[in-house]
């Protein structure tokens, strides 16, 4: 039996919310890519057969009774890595715009950060983005590189590793709130003392569906981007009970 | 005694008989009880005694007692609503960590019941002497 070269156990979370089309098809590719990766979908209240798909693909199941957004997936799947042994935890979106062959490079990062971000304007791909919603993550961008005091260029992207000291705060604490998955929980991993760095990935265009690209809800989507982060600076975060705890037997 | 008086009397009345019986039925939580207790009281002293709001009026340099009793409500409601914000917040908090550990719990049960299929946590196993159910 050869040993595997990273010995790191890695679970992948995946936040699925009726992806029924792109779940079954996203898996395999990364498991094609890592076998040796552990998937957790999160089924997130999905009323298709997201569930029966990662099934389908051998892949473990966590079903939210119902729709909690991407945040309350995320701290369901981080319980899960604490709880269960795992040294990193990866969001990797269900749509499938998240390139599995990049998932080594965020690894590779962990060596020297708790927090990797695939960043998709650091010069891999051809991501885009113009207008309010641009002016929007070039602002949160530099506010969080002032903060984290490590050059950031993209956010907002759910393409993410965290090793266990990461992955321990955000079971605690990850955000269900506007923007709190990704914006206001680096604030938060970056005051508990996690340091934070970004790799370049290049992102594919979604499966299905495009991203709000209107004036209106390009100009709301920079007024609530602007909220979200004021009030991720000036929030307490209280130390709260360690509910990930393994239960004694 | 005018009209004013009575509507105040008669709408005091009915809020704090509503509370007594919500309370007794136990639909109502007492510390939600207390402030609207003290709302209808209040409203009870202002409706037989109106001289009192005058005198409080004149003292505070509102030219019309009425808008300080308007303005007072309003902002008691207003407290009120934020006080609800705050606890429907942590309500939906709270809803949401159960949510998550319910769906943690679904999969830990999943798993066992795949590891050992003869034992259904889910199936109620008949009590000794007691006839199966449907009979």
């Amino acid at each position: 039996m050869s040993v595997p070269a990273d010995p790191r156990r890695v679970l992948v979370i995946m936040p699925a919310w009726n992806e029924e089309k792109s779940v079954g098809a996203t898996i395999r590719e990364l498991r094609e890519v890592h076998p040796s990766v552990d998937v957790l979908v999160v089924d997130d209240g999905s009323g298709d057969a997201t569930t029966q798909a990662a099934l389908a693909e051998g892949a473990r199941v966590c079903q939210l009774p119902f729709n909690l957004g991407v945040g309350g997936a995320m701290r369901t799947g981080y319980r899960y890595a604490v709880r269960h042994g795992y040294d990193v935890a990866v969001q990797v979106d269900a749509d499938g715009q998240h390139d599995p062959r990049y998932l080594g490079q965020l690894l590779d990062g962990l060596d020297d950060a708790d927090v990797v971000i695939g960043a998709r304007f650091a010069g891999e791909g051809d991501y885009r983005a113009r207008g309010p919603r641009r002016w929007a993550m070039v602002l949160l961008a530099w506010t969080l590189s002032r903060l984290t005091k490590v050059q950031l260029t993209d956010v907002t992207s759910g393409f993410r590793a965290a090793n266990l000291r990461a992955t321990k705060v955000f079971a605690e604490h990850y955000p269900a709130e506007y923007l709190g998955d990704t914006v206001e929980s680096l604030v938060i991993a970056t005051r508990m003392g996690c340091r934070v760095k970004q790799v370049p990935v290049g992102m594919r265009v979604r499966a299905a569906g495009q991203a709000s690209q209107t004036p209106v809800k390009a100009a709301v989507y920079l007024f609530r981007a602007v909220l979200a982060l004021f009030l991720s600076l000036v929030r307490r975060w209280p130390s709260v009970e360690d509910t990930t705890a393994e239960v004694p037997a | 005694m005018n009209t004013t008086h009575l509507l105040g009397l008669v709408g005091a009345t009915l809020t704090l008989v509503t509370l007594f019986e919500l309370l007794r039925r136990r639909h109502l939580r007492e510390k939600y009880a207390v402030i609207w207790s003290v709302v209808a009281v209040g409203t009870v002293v202002v409706a037989v005694w109106p001289q009192g709001l005058a005198w409080l009026a004149d003292l505070l340099g509102v030219a019309v007692p009425a808008n300080l009793l308007f303005f007072l409500a309003s902002m008691l409601l207003l407290v009120v609503s934020i006080q609800y914000s705050y606890e429907l917040g942590r309500l939906e908090d709270r809803t949401r960590t159960l949510a998550e550990e319910v769906a943690l719990l679904r999969l830990e049960l999943a798993e066992h019941r795949a590891d050992s299929p003869e034992v259904d946590p889910l199936t109620p196993r008949p009590r000794p002497g007691e006839d199966v159910p449907g009979e």
